[in-house]
């Protein structure tokens, strides 16, 4: 008994000892995950969960992550709700822990987006890497219903669970096209004008790398999609 | 001494006035839907707009503190980066406090597109769009479209240039024919849509109006003055980003009807 109240009183003091300024020279580690919650080291080391490089508590804290170790640069930050193309209802933030390469199109596009898909295939055959998820974020939710995605996905043969389209409400989408600094507009009741932008995440959901453009070579976004994975 | 005593009553009165007033909605305006030719950008060369109804001012630093006290995450410390850069309320003293010099009725401004959305949802409103916040400025004091009236738009142009509005109070320039406040001569504004003007990358090279909006030199060769207004506008919207803050853009809230 006695013993307990001893471990939750070195308990709280380690909390409080958390949330205090160090001084340089008694620095303390964390694992950059807060896989051990507040859990500090003396030294440094590897996190016994995630195996990441434990990071200066200082450093982590400038770093700025949250109580779900998501970055205040994280797209996993917005709440919006979408449907897939097996009309499953998901977040953003389910897609945490994998690199994404995002596109945002329309499925009755002729004219740009059939050689953003075809950017984007050739980049997953050149990354081939399972761990990689690639997005195609629609801006016509109205037209692309889940059921149209998978249609669409099944012409443009975007198979496997690494594909995911994405149908979202007309706000959410506007939001997500501000996150990639994309910009759109409904020309008429069929075509949208639109930037051609391929976007790069980290496993964080922080961006890390864009590609504007039609037929411009792929190989620095392919190699930075490399990187992240590594 | 008894009028002293009810001159102190009177201030404390106004006072809470004032603050009662601070919790108070912004007052919506009707607006009449029509047809608008956008300055550019559509196959079609107009679009039809349903009628609207638009905050009759912008909204004010005092309401907007208001807002960040019930909801802390948008408060200067708290907003997350994605959301806002670093400018971010730049001249407010802290979470909670105005800056020195900010007048409690003047329009916040150094807000991200991301920070304006929030507010109007909270507020069960919406930012307005492009084309609704072009119908509604397109009024003088006593026409519903003043496009063709050339002192008005000689007015808007030389606000233009006038620095240092944004610290004006809400409600100090001119009220429009629905009812509406300062939409030329205050600040720019936000609106919801205002990542639909392309001016960048390919944009460019797709057509003549794009080109013509991307160098603001050849709107000397525009019909009106009022496309000179415009023109800088729609250049303004095609250079910015949701997450800047900037000195002069703050935004007002609209609904649907």
């Amino acid at each position: 008994m006695t013993f307990k109240y001893i471990f939750q009183l070195a308990l709280v003091l380690t909390l409080l000892a958390a949330c205090q300024p160090k001084a340089d020279t008694n620095e303390e580690f964390a694992c950059p995950m807060k896989c051990e919650g507040h859990k500090t080291y003396d030294q440094p080391g590897t996190c016994p969960v995630c195996k990441m490089d434990l990071v200066k508590v200082s450093e982590l804290e400038a770093s700025i992550l949250d109580e779900d170790g998501v970055s205040e640069e994280s797209i996993f930050n917005l709440t919006s709700k979408w449907k897939t193309q097996n009309n499953e209802t998901i977040n953003l933030s389910d897609l945490k822990g994998e690199v994404m390469v995002v596109v945002m199109i329309y499925t009755s596009c002729e004219a740009a987006c059939p050689r953003l898909v075809a950017d984007m295939r050739n980049i997953f055959e050149k990354v081939d890497n399972s761990e990689t998820k690639y997005l195609l974020v629609s801006i016509d939710p109205k037209t692309d219903t889940p059921e149209r995605l998978n249609a669409f996905a099944k012409e443009n043969h975007l198979d496997g669970d690494q594909w995911v389209l994405l149908q979202g409400n007309e706000d959410d989408v506007r939001e997500f096209s501000n996150v990639l600094s994309m910009k759109y507009k409904k020309i008429s009741p069929i075509d949208f004008s639109h930037t051609n932008i391929i976007s790069v995440f980290d496993k964080n959901g922080v961006l890390a790398y864009q590609q504007e453009g039609l037929g411009v070579s792929n190989d620095k976004l392919v190699a930075e999609v490399k990187s992240l994975n590594e | 001494m008894n009028r002293i005593r009810s001159f102190v009553i009177l201030i404390a009165l106004l006072l809470a006035s004032a603050a009662v007033q601070a919790q108070r909605p912004t007052i919506l305006k009707s607006v009449k839907g029509g047809y608008i030719v956008p300055l550019y950008g559509l196959d079609t060369g107009r679009v039809w707009i349903d009628d609207f109804q638009i905050d009759e001012h912008a909204v004010t630093n005092e309401q907007y503190l208001d807002f960040v006290k019930k909801y802390p995450e948008w408060q200067k410390s708290q907003v997350k980066s994605i959301f806002a850069d670093a400018s971010y309320l730049r001249n407010w003293k802290g979470d909670l406090t105005l800056g020195e010099n900010s007048n409690p009725l003047a329009p916040v401004t150094n807000v991200s597109w991301f920070a304006a959305k929030a507010y109007c949802a909270c507020q069960g409103k919406r930012l307005p769009t492009v084309e609704e916040w072009e119908l509604a400025a397109l009024a003088s004091e006593t026409k519903a479209n003043a496009a063709n009236d050339s002192a008005f738009n000689q007015r808007i142009v030389e606000s233009y240039e006038t620095p240092n509005t944004s610290f004006k109070q809400v409600k100090s320039t001119y009220k429009n024919y629905w009812g509406v406040y300062d939409m030329h001569g205050l600040i720019w504004e936000w609106t919801s849509d205002f990542n639909s003007v392309l001016i960048s990358g390919e944009s460019r090279k797709d057509g003549d109006a794009d080109r013509d909006l991307f160098c603001a030199g050849s709107a000397i060769n525009a019909a009106n003055l009022r496309d000179y207004a415009a023109f800088m506008r729609y250049a303004f919207r095609g250079s910015i980003k949701a997450n800047y803050n900037i000195q002069n853009l703050g935004f007002r809230c609209a609904q649907t009807n």
